[in-house]
């Protein structure tokens, strides 16, 4: 482990803390062959709810990083870097939504880098400057992959969304991964593009991309293990993330050769792809085994490379992660899975009758700002009720009530620690759901109206 | 501090209540009209007699205006009231207060709610602007928390309970076969009820009142003034009102087997009437039986049964409609439908017939000088939130 750095003295930086999250609906991938009359391959792809976007995601993923260092923790973040492809909104920042379900300090920044799925290593290369100087940043990516019914995207994609808490070696707040060595590569190329509202992205001829990233992602892993001083024997594990499914496995072969353990598993069997989140999701997984001492090259392949290297701490042995990617992927609800006709009617690309009530009316900006500490931190009387977890008193299934996804399953709970809340549940089977049931808190996007998004908690089981 | 009431201070002298429809051809002015020229055709009380007007209605029609306009009303002081579901019992209790002070002589109270115009199922609320964190449920799956609740409480096993839930429906469907006024005017056997489409927990569509159109009006007048109007009129004996503040909702001690707000208004209408066994005194009530679960829950914060006996008087058949206790003779809101505005007006409307003797024959209750009370309970919103309204009325003073 290296010495503690002092903030503001350029001494080592690296990986504070970090967590994961997969959603609980997985689309069976047989779903999809049966659906359209052919194969669709094995496995299973990752869903976001229907009341899941890239920043609800964003917001558990940060949950589960922050989790596992105590409450403190959010007062050490300066700023927030929120990464995504497919950003809820534009103009308006998302990234502030997730500062106020975090309920980081007033002065902590928050940036979106949205739009492509580079940002998502791009937000962890930029965080690494501040970390030098002694701002610690939560670097928060997300990405939910659709594409075309029957689309390889469709299939190979994944929602997910990652955290990492990126900042100085400090006493109280030790690093559970330095960085040891970086860099970057760039070029400009149209393999992968997307017009901004379209529902799928479009990919030149498959061989030209894989032409350009061979010799981009060798060129950064080089200069980043030489950064490093290693050679392919001092890495233990190497992460390559990218969208063009060949070149990463090109690349991926070539710079793992030698190394200890070599690839690590891409989680394509239960996740799938999942974008701007690939690099930081797997990276999450590495860290979830990581013993003190290894090294791990992070290689990010999109519209250049990116190549990160750590090496983990000792701190790293006492980690425990609240909840582990592979404890998520464990209880992802892949049997019998979500239904192929309302995974495209959740991605919006089959409409499906709705009940005969009115849609919600749009949130008022003013009540939603007055209520900011209500409505996005889960906060009542003072008290932070967005760890509590409770217990299902009595329940109702409401069939007629309006939801993009009906029926409404709503449940009575009391918190462990006092009170009680009346509230949606979520993640549920409805014809499984018990009084005594134990539940969780997860923040949702409810709906949206007139293009708001209207942000709030619901409760789902505790797998 | 304390409520005193205005008990016989206060009568009302003249009633109308338009039949509760899907009332496609008539729109709230035509029903307003409809339930405002019946109360004065029938007591031959003139338009220029009545001093001042409150209107019940949530989401009809906004300000006096509302029924100033379709009344042709000539520059009179009308006051809209909105108290949620007990919008038209409120109109009625601001109108008797308004005349117990001595302000008006005469003074009406009318209730109307077009309800079929939204193009929705059910009663929708006209959304306030809100920050997206409030509840979204339907009222059917709050009101159907209660029957498990209860279930679990009391340990009565949840299939008897689903059979005693649906036997108030079937009551509240007989009587409601005897009411021209009601919308729904045939009997409905027990099986129906409980084989019914699931429309939230354990509730079928049976369990809920339906959805109508309707309007109701009362003149009140101060009691001494009542004669000079009619033979027989009916003398306000309590008023009660409780506006919840939610609590329930966040307490881990509240288990939905009652509503709380129910049982203080119940306890300060009997202290304001003097009624101190309701069983046994009370001679017939008009209650808010929006879904099945709130009907067997009143019974017990009425106090008409003992806590977990209201189960076993129903099934006994003390509330049927010549059982010792006859709750909602007319068929309820499971007959009638629930015109907001106008459903509390409709309650009173029944008791005006039944304590005078001027029920249908095939469906007037027995009239015993042992019990001179009739009670209205009318109730909006939801278990732990919920407004609560209680009057009792008599024939005869003291």
């Amino acid at each position: 482990m290296s010495e503690s750095g002092t903030p503001g003295a350029s001494g080592p930086v690296g990986i504070v803390g970090y967590g994961a999250y997969v959603p609980w609906w997985r689309l069976q991938r047989s779903a999809i062959g049966a659906a359209h009359g052919g194969s669709a391959g094995k496995g299973t792809r990752s869903v976001a709810s229907y009341n899941q976007d890239t920043t609800a995601m964003a917001v558990e993923a940060a949950r589960n990083a922050l989790r596992p260092l105590g409450d403190g923790a959010r007062a050490v973040i300066g700023q927030v870097l929120f990464a995504t492809t497919a950003p809820s909104y534009a103009d308006k920042t998302n990234a502030t939504t997730v500062h106020a379900a975090l309920r980081l300090d007033r002065d902590a920044a928050a940036f979106d880098l949205n739009g492509a799925v580079r940002s998502g290593a791009g937000a962890l290369a930029l965080a690494l400057g501040p970390a030098a100087a002694g701002t610690t940043s939560l670097v928060a990516v997300a990405d939910q992959r659709t594409g075309l019914p029957n689309s390889a995207d469709e299939r190979e994609g994944g929602d997910a969304a990652a955290a990492l808490l990126v900042g100085p070696d400090t006493p109280g707040r030790p690093l559970l991964a330095e960085l040891i060595g970086r860099a970057s590569v760039s070029e400009e190329f149209v393999d992968r593009w997307r017009v901004p509202g379209d529902a799928r992205s479009r990919q030149w001829e498959e061989r030209f991309g894989e032409t350009r990233y061979g010799p981009l992602g060798a060129e950064a892993a080089k200069a980043a293990l030489e950064a490093a001083g290693l050679g392919a024997e001092g890495v233990h594990t190497v992460v390559v993330a990218g969208p063009h499914a060949r070149a990463v496995k090109q690349v991926g072969g070539k710079v793992s050769a030698g190394t200890v353990h070599g690839l690590a598993d891409d989680l394509s069997a239960t996740v799938g792809n999942a974008g701007a989140a690939q690099l930081a999701l797997v990276l999450a997984a590495v860290l979830d085994a990581a013993e003190p001492g290894q090294v791990i090259l992070a290689l990010s392949l999109a519209d250049g490379a990116d190549a990160f290297v750590f090496r983990a701490t000792d701190a790293i042995a006492a980690h425990q992660p609240s909840p582990s990617v592979a404890a998520q992927i464990a209880a992802g609800n892949a049997d019998p899975g979500l239904p192929y006709l309302k995974f495209l009617s959740w991605t919006g690309q089959a409409t499906v009758q709705p009940p005969n009530r009115p849609e919600p009316a749009r949130v008022s900006a003013s009540a939603a700002a007055r209520n900011e500490e209500w409505k996005y931190g889960l906060v009542r009387d003072h008290e932070a009720l967005a760890e509590a977890s409770g217990t299902i008193v009595t329940f109702t299934v409401d069939r007629l009530a309006y939801s993009p996804s009906p029926p409404v399953v709503f449940a009575v709970v009391d918190f462990d620690e006092g009170g009680r809340m009346p509230v949606e549940l979520t993640d549920v089977d409805a014809a499984a759901v018990a009084i005594g049931q134990r539940v969780a808190m997860t923040f949702r996007r409810l709906n949206q109206s007139d293009g708001i998004q209207n942000y709030f908690w619901k409760a789902t089981p505790i797998r | 501090m304390a409520s005193h009431g205005i008990k016989d201070k206060v009568a009302i002298v003249a009633m109308g209540c338009t039949p509760f429809r899907e009332h496609w051809d008539k729109g709230t002015d035509d029903l307003l009209r409809d339930a405002f020229d019946e109360t004065l055709t029938t007591s031959g009380i003139a338009k220029d007699d009545i001093d001042a007007y409150w209107l019940g209605t949530a989401q009809s029609g906004m300000s006096g205006i509302t029924a100033a306009a379709p009344l042709g009303l000539d520059n009179k002081p009308v006051t809209r009231v909105e108290n949620y579901c007990a919008s038209g019992s409120e109109a009625l209790r601001q109108a008797a207060y308004a005349v117990a002070s001595g302000a008006y002589d005469v003074a009406m109270a009318i209730g109307v709610e077009k309800v079929k115009d939204s193009g929705y199922q059910g009663l929708n609320a006209f959304p306030i602007p809100n920050d997206g964190t409030n509840r979204t449920l339907t009222a059917a799956a709050m009101f159907s928390l209660v029957a498990p609740a209860y279930a679990e409480r009391y340990g009565v096993d949840g299939d008897v309970l689903k059979k005693v839930l649906a036997r108030i429906a079937w009551k509240n469907h007989y009587n409601g076969a005897r009411n021209p006024r009601a919308q729904f005017r045939k009997e409905v056997d027990i099986d129906t009820i409980c084989n019914a489409v699931p429309v939230a927990g354990r509730l079928g569509v049976f369990d809920c009142a339906g959805v109508a159109d309707g309007s109701a009006a009362a003149i009140v007048v101060r009691a001494e003034d009542a004669h000079r109007f009619t033979d027989k009129p009916l003398f306000i004996k309590a008023l009660s009102f409780v506006a919840g503040n939610g609590s329930p909702l966040g307490d881990q001690g509240y288990d939905y087997t009652t509503f709380p707000e129910v049982a203080r208004c119940a306890a300060d209408a009997y202290a304001q009437a003097g009624v101190t066994d309701p069983r046994h005194q009370i001679a017939m009530a008009e209650v808010h039986d929006c879904f099945t679960p709130t009907e067997l829950v009143l019974m017990e914060d009425l106090g008409f049964s003992g806590r977990g006996e209201a189960w076993k008087d129903i099934e006994a058949g003390v509330f049927d409609l010549h059982g010792e206790l006859p709750v909602n003779p007319d068929g309820g809101l499971k007959s009638f439908g629930h015109p907001v505005g106008a459903s509390g007006l409709r309650m009173h409307f029944e008791n005006w017939l039944q304590l005078r003797g001027e029920a249908p024959e095939d469906r007037q209750i027995a009239l015993d000088p042992s019990r001179p009370y009739g009670l209205v309970h009318n109730l909006g919103g939801y278990p732990g939130e919920m407004v609560s309204f209680v009057s009792i009325l008599g024939t005869e003073p003291g």
